[in-house]
């Protein structure tokens, strides 16, 4: 066991640890203070801190000008739709893969990762000409299915990873209880699974929510989910502060807290379950 | 009834053969124990009868009826596992309602079983809670219980003590003894543990690399193993196995003398060397004697109050009605 | 393990998942493959003929090449050094005894849930802005010349904004992996005599050599691919222009699709070679 550390420790620890983890979320906290500014106060020399009038008023402005609504919407849609589409597909492959794994289903896993690391770019001209012929451009479907594939090899590992977990001796025991293999996955897999899957659900929320690169090439108006709705702030507009600040604040706000809710399970899911 | 049958029965992991052509029968109402080192193929044997594994060849009879094709739930075995296998999101009494749920057995019988089953297995305070608030004991008592509330035609256990504490060992052994003698229903126990295996079973089946060595009683294995490996797996201490000009003397390859069978003295016997350590158990002193001549070291099991200490000299005979001999291919020579 | 029916139905479970990545990356990569050796301007022509090798030599050979190779690897071998020593020594505070444990590390983990867009355009203009810039007031409190972070010192501006969004990633995993490392192992070292700086060489580090190499691994596929960073912050420009980006600004930005599959064909291989040797060191841990 450990042993007992002196006060005088703790509160060095304490006061280090506060301090490198107040920088670290600053950006994010500063942030959210100049959305509360007015533009003025938002490039005051010298900066103020918390004693500024507080205001709502870009937040007004922002919602006005660019239909936050929507683009929020379509985030949820395609961030929510590829995720269950996601798990509809991998929750019976990573099953297969950890109860009755084979010779192959190492190299299987193994390979699934590496389509991970194809270059986006490297298709991106291909998946454009078929997003066209298909009609699937600008389109949430186009988006959701596109966002699904890209993240399925980690769903499939986290979701491997979490039945792997799962003593095999358990699935026997119901087997040999007379549960078929239906039952089995009803009233044994599934609940022992549950937090497994919720927190695959989660990181692939947060994974195809700040997804970037596909959400900017192949959506134009409609489809558009919030990285484009900030994108546009890249323009010279960006450099009203308290507006750009106020419309960051609306696009990470969801998915923050969303994020720290789960942040246990989240850690857990990350590492693939090769830390422990 | 649970009479098991095997016969010319192999089990192969792709070119790997397991268990070679094997035949065995278990008697209704025995309580058939299968024990051998790790990797005998004793826990592959038993998970096929349960059809846990395919037969890659051969048939399984259980009570005259083949089998070998019918999926586990429907072999009316129950199984109670290694790492007891409770379902952890369900409560003592869902767990042990859980089989009768699956066999669609209504609720009031479910009810008067698991009442049952809690009784003699003392769970009835604990029906509601769940596996992880349970010690290691009670969770034995939990796999056991929802084993037998299935009624089944022969239980079959996986090195069920193999997770317990030496003391709750000795009891759950007992548990399980005296289980048996209620039900009188077949039990199959694999371990790898011989003092459990001479303690409980009636039909011991030593098992090295998927192969039967020796069937017997206890008695029978411990009075005449057929062969060196048997002779030193059963028993304990282990049995001291001399090749050399003292085996020649008896007509054998080796001799095999068991650590109660030689009679120490200080003055004079067959055979002398120094005890090397000597160990108390209050009831009996194990001497391990060294510079015998016949062996690295040799055991002997002598009363509690004997007091040779490190580097004294030995004197042993052995009991002559009880030297076991063997022949060059280790085989027991009558 | 199992018997022969739980295998077939094992077989068609896992069969949409692979069926579908299966398709993902073989179709468009023979589109790509295929486009790489033609003359092909959607705007200026369309299909102009087949050209042999023609676009991968131009591509090789166009004066941006070895530079944005060497920006990618920068950029990716930057960010993973700073990860991985801050993210060691984060993790080690984190570890130490301290009230409100829990709090520090919701703070911590905060920018990775961060999308890229945004964290770009704030770090872009709300600190690294040479007039409003927080960077910018810093400097000037000190009596410094504010630095034009993103045209002056380009590659290392993107290389701290990129670290700032994937520390979260490595602190929490490493953390993770100090947590598990059995407290009695680091007493029997101080009991050898080991002080603590050789505890940390000889226990701690090895102990974190596999959740290293995980970081590592995930970070790496992530960051071959980092795109939004460059594309609010530089749009490419002050030699930001990593080999992904400037694929990208051959196909979209000069519509040349010969050249820019080309290009992507030389990703892909190089992708690969990253692929086989981070694929060999995880599969090995993943049978430990």
């Amino acid at each position: 066991m450990a042993r007992a550390v002196t006060q005088q420790r703790k509160i060095i620890n304490t006061t280090a640890a506060w301090a490198v983890g107040l920088l670290i979320f600053f950006p994010i906290l500063w942030t959210i203070l100049t959305s509360f500014k007015t533009e003025a106060q938002a490039i005051a020399d010298p900066p103020v801190f918390l004693a500024f009038d507080w205001t709502l008023e870009n937040y007004g402005v922002v919602m006005e000008r660019s239909n936050y609504g929507r683009f929020l919407w379509n985030s949820i849609i395609i961030a929510g739709g590829s995720t269950i589409l996601g798990i509809i597909i991998a929750v019976p492959a990573a099953w297969s893969m950890a109860f009755v794994p084979s010779k192959r289903t190492k190299d299987i896993l193994l390979w699934m990762l590496s389509t991970k690391m194809l270059p986006a770019v490297g298709v991106l001209y291909p998946i454009y000409l078929l997003f066209i012929k298909l009609g699937l451009l600008d389109t949430k479907i186009g988006l959701m299915i596109v966002l699904m594939l890209i993240n399925l090899p980690i769903i499939v590992w986290m979701l491997y990873t979490y039945f792997k977990e799962i003593p095999g001796e358990i699935l026997e025991a119901a087997r040999m209880d007379g549960a078929t293999l239906r039952e089995e996955v009803i009233h044994i897999l599934t609940p022992m699974a549950i937090p497994g899957i919720a927190s695959t659900l989660l990181l692939n929320v947060i994974l195809a929510w700040n997804e970037a690169f596909w959400t900017l090439n192949l959506t134009a108006a409609k489809a558009a989910p919030l990285t484009a709705f900030i994108a546009s702030y890249s323009s010279p507009e960006g450099l009203f502060y308290a507006k750009l600040s106020a419309a960051s604040t609306m696009a990470i706000a969801p998915i923050l807290i969303l994020g720290w809710f789960s942040q246990k399970q989240l850690v857990s899911g990350l590492t693939f379950g090769a830390v422990k | 009834m649970g009479r098991i049958q095997l016969e010319n029965v192999t089990k192969s992991f792709g070119n790997v053969e397991v268990i070679p052509p094997l035949n065995l029968t278990i008697e209704d109402g025995e309580f058939a124990v299968f024990v051998g080192p790790s990797g005998c193929g004793k826990s592959t044997l038993l998970r096929l009868i349960a059809g846990l594994e395919d037969v890659t060849s051969g048939t399984i009879s259980i009570d005259g009826t083949e089998a070998t094709q019918v999926p586990p739930a429907k072999r009316g075995l129950a199984m109670v596992f290694q790492s007891y296998a409770l379902y952890p999101h369900m409560s003592v009494r869902k767990n042990i309602a859980f089989p009768m749920k699956m066999a669609g057995i209504d609720e009031a019988e479910q009810n008067k079983r698991i009442e049952a089953a809690a009784k003699a297995l003392n769970l009835t305070d604990y029906l509601d809670r769940k596996p992880g608030q349970l010690s290691g004991g009670q969770r034995q008592r939990v796999a056991i219980g929802r084993a037998i509330v299935r009624e089944p035609a022969a239980f079959l256990f996986d090195e069920p003590l193999s997770n317990l504490d030496a003391a709750l060992r000795v009891g759950m052994r007992l548990e399980i003894s005296e289980l048996h003698e209620r039900l009188e229903t077949t039990m199959i126990y694999v371990t790898h543990d011989q003092v459990e295996a001479m303690t409980m079973a009636d039909k011991i089946v030593v098992l090295r690399a998927g192969v039967i060595e020796q069937v017997g009683s206890p008695l029978e294995l411990y009075n005449s193993p057929c062969n060196t490996f048997v002779a030193g797996f059963i028993g304990s201490p282990k049995m001291n196995l001399i090749e050399g000009p003292e085996a020649a003397k008896y007509n054998a390859q080796t001799i095999g003398v068991r650590p109660e069978h030689l009679e120490v003295s200080a003055e004079s016997g067959d055979w002398s060397g120094r005890v090397s350590v000597s160990e108390h158990l209050g009831s009996d002193t194990f001497l391990h004697v060294h510079d015998t001549g016949l062996a690295d070291s040799i055991t002997v099991r002598t009363d509690g109050n004997v007091s040779f200490k490190h580097g004294d000299r030995v004197f042993m005979t052995p009991r002559a009605d009880v030297i076991h001999r063997f022949d060059a291919q280790g085989l027991r020579i009558e | 393990m199992a018997t022969q029916h739980s295998r077939s139905a094992a077989r068609l479970m896992m069969a949409p998942a692979v069926i579908l990545l299966l398709g993902w990356m073989l179709v468009p990569l023979t589109m790509t493959l295929f486009f790489s050796f033609k003359k092909y301007l959607p705007l200026r022509g369309g299909d102009l003929g087949w050209v042999g090798f023609d676009n991968y030599v131009r591509f090789v050979t166009s004066s941006a090449f070895w530079p944005s190779v060497v920006t990618t690897l920068i950029i990716v071998g930057g960010v993973l050094a700073i990860t991985v020593v801050l993210g060691v020594l984060l993790a080690i505070l984190l570890n130490q005894p301290m009230w409100g444990q829990g709090m520090v590390r919701i703070l911590v983990i905060a920018p990775f849930f961060v999308m890229p867009t945004v964290s770009a355009l704030v770090w872009k203009n709300m600190f690294m802005d040479p007039n409003y810039g927080l960077l910018a007031h810093l400097w000037k409190f000190f009596g410094a010349t504010p630095v034009e972070w993103l045209s002056q010192a380009s590659l290392p501006s993107i290389v701290m904004i990129v670290s700032w969004q994937w520390l979260p990633f490595a602190t929490l995993i490493l953390l993770t992996a100090i947590q598990s490392l059995d407290s009695e192992q680091l007493e029997a070292a101080e009991m050898d005599g080991a002080p603590a700086l050789k505890r940390f060489g000889y226990i701690t580090l090895p102990h974190l050599s596999r959740a290293i190499t995980v970081v590592i691994l995930i970070q790496t596929i992530f960051l071959l691919s980092i795109f939004a960073e460059i594309f609010v912050t530089t749009g490419g420009a002050f030699g930001t222009k990593t080999l992904s980006y400037l694929i990208f600004q051959r196909v979209l930005e000069s519509q040349n699709v010969g050249l820019g599959s080309a290009g992507g064909v030389y990703a892909i291989i190089l992708a690969n070679i990253v692929a086989i040797f981070l694929m060999r060191i995880v599969g090995k841990n993943l049978d430990a």
